[in-house]
């Protein structure tokens, strides 16, 4: 395989795991990786990531994403790469398909799988919110592709060379503001373990139960079915399904949620699924590897507390 | 103000797909469609925004001559005219070769801003968007949840995973559109009956071949058989020491 250019994100001194993640993926393919970065301390960052070589884009004032994308693609084009990576996060959801587009290379978005066969790459994806899985064979001159959260393991080591490239053209978008999470709130499309509601918790404060074991666990993140979303109880962000957020964290508890096909398509790929639901007839039983039919007001103090327990042990 | 909506026919996401026998394609004989949820949205910010600014909204989609049943609905919804670009091939033509499409009758059309929906719910490929945007030189804001827009210019909101950012950006703009925006309206009787006097055009587009082929198309591989579990001691247990995430 060829070079692949890497963009990496950054965080408080450190690449943002789902970046590391995008670089396992390409490593992992064969390939030889150049990481980009840009913003503020990036140079503090550069040297820590597991890649051949380092390129910091210098000189935007405001993040841009319309120069931060004609910038990885010119360091593409400079560096004779074969291609271009992000992970599906939303910065590289909205970065990713300005770069192809610079490239006039179609994007691969939210690929669960980057493999050679001979000399032919194979890319897995999901259509239909994961109803179909595709295997693809990527035919255009340059390769570009994000990788979806949780399912690559994440590069390790660092690099000896850094370079600098400057940004220029227009920058017809800024951002201006951002209001900042929560803090240490992780997203759910994140976070290595969910915990998620629907509208068998009744009311936005039988949520409470859902936000005390996700605490219990210390990193999890709340999620949340259409169901809750639309009744106002709980934000847009936390939905998962076909028109939320697929989530494939390690652990995923479904509390009260019935398991609609859309909502199944959001989770249906997490590592280990636990239900818990009254009606033992409701389809989240069919894809949970441990369900628990009982009254979810019952059930869950009850395993916040033993979590809560075992955390404090380890 | 000249707006575009770009809209695409998608199968109902209830919707149950099968792959054909020999592993390429879709069954597509019977499948339900749906104008693509986030397009719904998509839609109704053109027509909320005409309402607002005055001028005209087109609708545009690259979809099968068959589909102007999901095409007329948007006229009713409150569309001025639409464009249908016929492809056959919709369903398979990849995010570049779509855009490059949509990219030239934008062009030919005309337009102070395009609206499209964050990702069309049948490829999620959630590229479409900002590729167009890219051809056209224009400025682009994905997945907007909040929109103020004027002459010239407009700020949008965006949930990322940093919080809530604003963007301001400069006009012609692509914005795709994200859940939360609005709430898209339903079409009215009297919506209906405008709609069958409304033009709606057919074109052959000029279409790029794909990047792309398929390999293998397969239904999700089945979970692992799960079991139930009588209390919380023993869900503790199996999380610890069967699944080992505890
Ligand atoms: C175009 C479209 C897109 C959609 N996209 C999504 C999507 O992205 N994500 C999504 O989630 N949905 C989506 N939906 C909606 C989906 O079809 C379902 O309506 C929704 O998922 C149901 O949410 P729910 O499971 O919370 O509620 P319900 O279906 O009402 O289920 C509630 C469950 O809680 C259980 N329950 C009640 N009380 C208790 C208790 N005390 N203890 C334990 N269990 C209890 C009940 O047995 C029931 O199974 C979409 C629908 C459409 C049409
Ligand atoms: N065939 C099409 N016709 C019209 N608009 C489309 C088409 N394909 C994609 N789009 C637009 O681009 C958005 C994103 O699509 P995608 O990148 O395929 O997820 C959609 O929500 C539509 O607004």
């Amino acid at each position: 395989m060829t070079t692949l250019v890497v963009f990496i994100e950054h965080t408080g001194g450190s690449a943002r795991r789902s970046s590391l993640e995008a670089l396992g993926a390409a490593q992992a393919a064969g390939a030889t990786c150049i990481a980009v970065l840009t913003g503020p301390g990036a140079d503090g960052v550069a040297g820590n990531i597991p890649a051949a070589k380092a390129v910091i884009l210098t000189g935007g004032e405001a993040y841009s994403p319309d120069q931060v994308a004609a910038g990885v693609a010119e360091v593409v084009r400079a560096q004779g790469a074969g291609g271009f990576l992000a992970a599906a996060s939303s910065l590289g959801r909205d970065l990713a398909p300005r770069v192809a587009a610079h490239l006039d290379a179609t994007l691969f978005s939210d690929c669960t799988a980057i493999t050679t066969e001979g000399d032919e790459l194979r890319v897995t994806r999901s259509w239909l919110a994961g109803k179909v899985i595709a295997t693809l064979t990527p035919t255009g001159e340059f390769f570009c592709a994000t990788t979806r959260l949780n399912v690559f393991p994440a590069a390790e080591g660092s690099c000896t060379e850094v370079g600098e490239h400057p940004l220029g053209g227009e920058a017809r978008v800024r951002v201006t503001a951002i209001e900042a999470a929560g803090e240490a709130k992780l997203d759910v499309a994140e976070a290595p373990v969910v915990v998620a509601g629907g509208r068998g918790l009744g009311s936005p404060e039988g949520f409470q139960i859902v936000e005390a074991l996700a605490d219990a666990f210390g990193n999890a993140a709340v999620g949340a079915s259409r169901a809750v979303v639309d009744a106002g109880w709980r934000p847009h962000s936390e939905q998962v399904g076909q028109t939320g957020k697929v989530v494939s964290p390690q652990l995923y508890i479904a509390i009260g949620i019935s398991g609609a096909i859309q909502h199944l398509a959001g989770m249906r790929t997490s590592g280990t699924i636990v239900a818990i639901n009254k009606d033992p007839d409701a389809p989240i039983f069919k894809v949970a590897d441990y369900g628990l039919v009982a009254d979810a007001f019952e059930v869950v103090p009850q395993l916040t507390e033993a979590v809560r327990a075992i955390k404090s042990q380890s | 103000m000249q707006i575009i909506a770009c809209v695409k026919r998608v199968p109902t996401t209830d919707a149950a797909v099968s792959v054909t026998p020999d592993g390429k394609g879709l069954v597509t004989d019977g499948l339900p469609y749906m104008i693509s949820f986030y397009d719904e949205i998509a839609l109704e910010q053109a027509v909320q925004t005409k309402e607002a600014l005055g001028g005209e909204v087109t609708v545009l989609s690259l979809g099968p001559a068959s589909g102007s049943k999901e095409i007329r609905e948007c006229l009713a919804k409150g569309g001025d005219k639409a464009v249908v670009l016929t492809d056959d091939e919709w369903m398979t033509r990849d995010a570049r070769a779509t855009a490059k499409a949509l990219v030239a009758e934008i062009e030919a059309q005309g337009a102070d801003v395009v609206f499209m929906g964050k990702v069309a719910t049948d490829r999620d490929n959630a590229s479409v968007g900002p590729m167009v945007a890219t051809y056209l030189g224009w400025a682009c804001v994905t997945d907007v949840v909040a929109l103020e827009l004027g002459e010239g210019g407009g700020t949008a909101k965006v949930e990322t995973e940093a919080g809530l950012e604003t963007l301001e950006f400069s006009l012609p703009a692509v914005i795709t559109t994200g859940k939360g925006l609005n709430e898209p309206r339903y079409a009215g009787l009297k919506g209906i009956m405008a709609a069958k006097k409304k033009p709606l055009e057919e074109k052959t587009p000029e279409l790029e071949a794909n990047q792309a082929m398929v390999a293998s198309l397969a239904p999700p591989p089945p979970r692992k058989e799960g079991r139930l579990v009588s209390d919380v001691n023993e869900l503790i247990d199996a999380l610890r020491n069967e699944a080992q995430v505890l």
